[in-house]
């Protein structure tokens, strides 16, 4: 496991079927940063190569908001995940 | 509109901020609901952290016989970090004035809630409001995933992502620069390993300011807390500066965590919890819109923090407490008006509230303008001027002191040093003067 994996092994999810994190795929395609892929805290962002296609891990989401702020053109479509859903700290 | 659905305030956001408002609503006999999105008060939140006794007492007169409290801070050491060194300064004093005390807000803002909830505060957990009611310019309510609920006000504690302000359009769009991204990490250790370590009682904590380190030359610090049988330890970086160097704030932590003058504090340590939040920076300047017909703003939402001073919960508790304490007079008179509420920005421009967010007005910009020199060339210098100071190797002093001062005028150009003084100087009257 790498040391973020290991970090978020700790943090306690109730995951949603869908995803409260939509990113506009045609906008993402020619972002030139893909800043989310390197700012997230969990890493939730990936750029697929292959299918040239931002790819969302959203049930590692710690819903801060960083993505919606950095995002270079703001297409990133936020919200909060409903509210039975999504992280919950215990120590924060 | 059912009447069973409709209350007198609304609180959006079961913070520090939102639990303040709602429990001085509920003291002076109205009819509050709070809403929470997380499973419980507290389960989405992160921050340092301590609360201030102070401002605490204002809401909750006697917190500290029953609140959960880890540990009372009995000392502040603000450690400057250089690549592999370090220069601390530290201060002691143990008093019961004013203190501060490490807290855990999965359990402390879940006390804050149930004593609210014994003040006659109705709790509604786990609820996202995804909009506001406006009729006729008016804020009348909230919509969540399940209903509409209807209220004379509605206050949002929202905190510092706070869509709700920005989708009536009381607050403007955040940038980068407006926000730091805060990463943590909860360490749990032996309590009698904690108390030896950083030289406490059991009752009793340290706070570590953290310049420098891993976070030479950018817009970041890091802290540390005691608590009883863990230490929390983090950083925060301005957005803008992870953005612009394409950092990862987790690695930013790795290498803190493995500084050497951080690292045997937390050997063996097992990691509890990593948590991530944002603070938000953006200061006086990006104050929102804070009261309108029906509606008022407090806490992060309105960026209430004072990044100097690593203040937030202290200002999100009074902004809460003075908006209801006007959301109450309001209802006395039945005025819900944008200038019946103006009664909050006012109450909070006689506060140290605003007062303090506008010393610091320029601190965020100045610092950022010379980043590279103050976060960045000047903590390696004076932890080079304490290596040189303290240790021997048989040159004259004298020669090492001549050394040491010619390097500061020629490590770079002379024009430089004139702008970094201009700089403290355009500060400190920024923040004594002006």
């Amino acid at each position: 496991m790498s040391d973020l994996e290991n970090k978020l092994y700790t943090v306690k999810y109730t995951p949603d079927s869908e995803s409260h994190l939509l990113p506009v795929q045609e906008c993402c395609r020619i972002c030139q940063s893909k800043i989310c892929t390197v700012i997230c805290p969990a890493n939730v962002y990936e750029w697929d190569y292959d299918k040239q296609k931002l790819i969302v891990k959203f049930e590692n989401c710690l819903e801060c908001g960083a993505c919606r702020i950095a995002c270079e053109d703001s297409s990133l479509g936020w919200c909060y995940p409903k509210g039975t859903k999504g992280v919950m700290f215990k120590q924060g | 509109m059912a009447e069973e659905n409709k209350t007198d305030v609304i609180v959006v956001g079961a913070g520090p901020a939102g639990i303040a408002c709602a429990i001085t609503i509920a003291r002076a006999g109205k009819q509050v609901v709070l809403i929470e999105r997380g499973k419980f008060p507290g389960s989405k939140n992160v921050f340092g952290g301590a609360i201030y006794a102070q401002p605490t007492r204002e809401i909750f007169p006697d917190f500290e016989k029953t609140a959960p409290i880890e540990r009372k801070t009995i000392e502040h050491k603000y450690v400057l970090l250089g690549e592999n060194d370090g220069t601390v300064i530290s201060y002691r004093e143990n008093s019961d004035e004013n203190v501060s005390y490490s807290v855990i807000r999965g359990k402390f803002d879940r006390w804050m809630a149930q004593e609210a909830v014994n003040a006659g505060v109705t709790l509604v957990e786990e609820m996202v409001v995804r909009d506001l009611i406006v009729e006729n310019g008016y804020v009348k309510g909230v919509k969540t995933e399940i209903e509409d609920y209807y209220a004379d006000i509605v206050v949002l504690a929202d905190g510092v992502n706070s869509l709700l302000a920005r989708q009536i359009g009381m607050r403007g769009k955040l940038n980068p620069e407006d926000v730091a991204l805060s990463v943590k990490e909860v360490i749990k250790l032996p309590e009698d390993v904690i108390n030896s370590r950083f030289n406490v009682e059991s009752s009793d904590g340290s706070i570590y300011e953290i310049f420098g380190g891993p976070m030479l030359g950018i817009l970041g610090l890091g802290f540390m807390y005691t608590n009883k049988n863990s230490v929390s330890i983090g950083l925060g970086v301005a957005l803008s500066d992870l953005i612009e160097k394409g950092l990862r704030p987790y690695e930013l932590l790795d290498k803190l965590k493995a500084h050497p003058q951080i690292a045997p504090l937390l050997k063996d340590g097992e990691l509890l919890e990593y948590s991530a939040h944002l603070i938000p920076e953006g200061g006086y300047k990006k104050i929102p819109k804070l009261v309108n017909n029906g509606v008022m703003i407090c806490g992060d939402a309105a960026m209430f923090v004072n990044n100097m001073h690593w203040e937030g919960t202290n200002l999100a508790m009074i902004s809460g407490k003075l908006a209801g304490e006007t959301a109450v007079v309001a209802l006395g008179k039945q005025d819900f008006s944008e200038t019946e509420l103006s009664h909050y920005t006012e109450k909070l421009e006689n506060t140290f509230i605003i007062n303090d967010l506008k010393t610091y007005k320029d601190l965020m910009s100045g610092i950022s303008e010379r980043k590279k020199e103050f976060l960045g060339y000047y903590p390696k210098k004076i932890n080079e001027f304490f290596k040189m100071f303290s240790t021997t190797e048989s040159i004259p002093k004298r020669e090492k002191y001549h050394k040491f001062i010619k390097s500061i005028f020629t490590d770079r150009k002379l024009s430089d040093l004139f702008k970094d003084f201009w700089a403290v100087i355009k500060l400190l009257w920024s923040i004594l003067v002006k």
